[in-house]
């Protein structure tokens, strides 16, 4: 679904965390929101998905969502958010316990969306026993459960060691050749960014304001082979640069504080 | 090559584990310690009676009938009073677990009420409900519903927000965030209070039947005391020890089914 941001601001209390975003985001496209600490990504993805009501702006959605859609906006959370006391087949089910759908149907779509994301094996299993990648698998089949049209990430990876991040960005990349949803998807690691953007959006820090936006034109499927290496490295070397600056700023203050 | 040496070890230690036979050795020279005392005449009996002395008691007492009878009294203030104040207290600590504004109504209100010690209210209570039953199950009742309405609004508090904002982000229904998220997030609070709970009905029962009652464990206590009869006092004790410990693992095997998923 294509999505409009207009002029979106947010405050809490005296401190401005978002001016002024307007961003229109592509049916279909995948948008890496990627800033320093205190820049206000996850602000802005809570506001997109509902969860915050900006202080002024809008966010807007063009025509109505898929018929199949059960829960337009989805979100993969960073800390995983399931449930302890519910097995993986129950977590992923609460996305659907509460939509009119026949029993059935409901078990039918619990295992088709254990099966994308290989837990099949996995549906009795309780969240502790699961090693963090399995877990995040478990959060991204929750999401695909309920057919998104708008597939919200908040630093998916970022609570993951650097090999399950890789194979998760992996299964992640297999994942949206197959399904069609438009994704917005914050980081602060460049590395993500540069290998599942098509657009990166830069943010600046308090209050968060784009600072620049970066087309990647690899299709992301091909962003593996070795030739699109250099290119790689350019768009991570350029959004360092973009970013170097602010982030030390950021780092001192947490320092100080 | 000579000056080799290994690198000295400096871990160890500061790790518990199992010990599985100390504990009942522990236990039993204290036993053994308490009853060669008594054999050697070293403690009075009408002050310290031997450990055999207090089984001796326990079991003519259990036989005969007068401990059942005085533990039958004890469970009927005790069950019913817990019932009524948990029930009470769980009303009260989940709404104020869940809506801001009885939270705001109720914590001042509990926050005053709480430290008073319960008991002291027993006179008043007679006052209101006579000398029988209903004051001292009321006595209970009180004591219990302060400490589960604290146990079960903190345990509200303690399930973590991001849960409940993704139960949200899925459009659950606030009954359904409730009734899937927040009761179960926290069950483990309301069960910890629990056991604070009852070790507090315990405690009010004992001193509500010293206070007035002709049958119960603290009457009894009470009685054998005034009849300078330590062995039938001690075996009251003994009797009450027994109890607490029923419940601590009835509450457990209750916690090890609810909470299997920890």
């Amino acid at each position: 679904m294509p999505l409009h941001i207009e002029t979106v601001s947010h405050r809490y209390g005296p401190v401005e965390a978002l001016a002024d975003i307007s961003l229109d985001i592509d049916d279909g496209e995948t948008v890496v929101l990627i800033g320093p600490s205190g820049c206000g990504k996850s602000t802005l993805l809570g506001i997109l998905g509902g969860l915050l009501q900006p202080t002024s702006g809008s966010v807007t959605l063009s025509g109505a969502p898929p018929a199949d859609s059960l829960n337009p906006f989805t979100y993969i959370f960073q800390d995983f958010a399931l449930l302890p006391w519910r097995n993986v087949a129950g977590n992923v089910a609460l996305a659907l316990e509460h939509r009119p759908l026949a029993a059935r149907e409901r078990g039918e779509r619990v295992a088709a969306a254990l099966a994308l994301t290989g837990l099949s094996d996995f549906a009795g299993a309780f969240p502790k026993q699961l090693s963090g990648g399995m877990r995040q698998r478990v959060g991204i089949a929750r999401a695909l459960v309920v057919r998104p049209a708008v597939l919200l990430l908040d630093e998916p990876l970022s609570a993951l060691d650097a090999q399950t991040r890789e194979l998760l960005m992996e299964d992640l990349l297999a994942i949206w050749a197959r399904e069609k949803s438009t994704r917005v998807y914050v980081t602060h690691n460049l590395e993500e960014a540069a290998r599942l953007a098509d657009r990166v959006v830069v943010l600046s820090r308090r209050p968060g304001r784009i600072r620049e936006t970066l087309r990647i034109d690899v299709p992301v499927a091909e962003r593996g082979r070795p030739e699109h290496a250099g290119l790689l490295a350019e768009v991570h070397g350029k959004l360092w640069s973009l970013i170097r600056d602010e982030a030390a700023t950021a780092d001192r203050e947490v320092q100080r504080v | 090559m000579s000056d080799r040496r290994p690198v000295p070890f400096r871990g160890g230690g500061f790790d518990p584990g199992p010990r599985r036979l100390l504990p009942w050795l522990v236990f039993i020279l204290l036993i053994a310690a308490w009853q060669a005392a008594s054999s050697a005449r070293w403690l009075p009996p009408l002050f310290m009676p031997s450990p055999l002395a207090v089984v001796d008691a326990f079991y003519v007492l259990w036989t005969n009938g007068t401990l059942t009878q005085h533990v039958g009294a004890s469970l009927g203030r005790i069950i019913p009073g817990w019932i009524i104040g948990t029930a009470a207290g769980l009303v009260v600590g989940l709404a104020m677990g869940i809506f801001s504004a009885a939270r705001a109504a109720g914590l001042p209100i509990v926050s005053a009420l709480f430290p008073i010690p319960k008991i002291a209210l027993l006179p008043l209570l007679i006052l209101w409900f006579g000398t029988g039953e209903p004051s001292k199950v009321a006595t209970i009742a009180l004591g219990v519903f302060f400490p589960t309405v604290i146990a079960a609004y903190s345990a509200c508090d303690s399930v973590p927000r991001n849960l409940i904002r993704m139960g949200q982000s899925f459009g659950l229904p606030a009954a359904d965030v409730v009734s899937k998220i927040l009761l179960p997030g926290a069950m483990p609070g309301i069960l910890a209070g629990f056991r604070i709970s009852a070790s507090v009905a315990l405690l009010l029962v004992v001193a509500a039947e010293m206070i007035g009652a002709q049958y119960g464990i603290g009457a009894f206590v009470l009685a054998a005391g005034n009849l300078m009869q330590t062995d039938q006092l001690l075996a009251g004790v003994v009797m009450l020890s027994i109890l607490g410990l029923l419940i601590s693992w009835a509450l457990s095997a209750v916690e090890r089914a609810v909470l299997r998923w920890r």
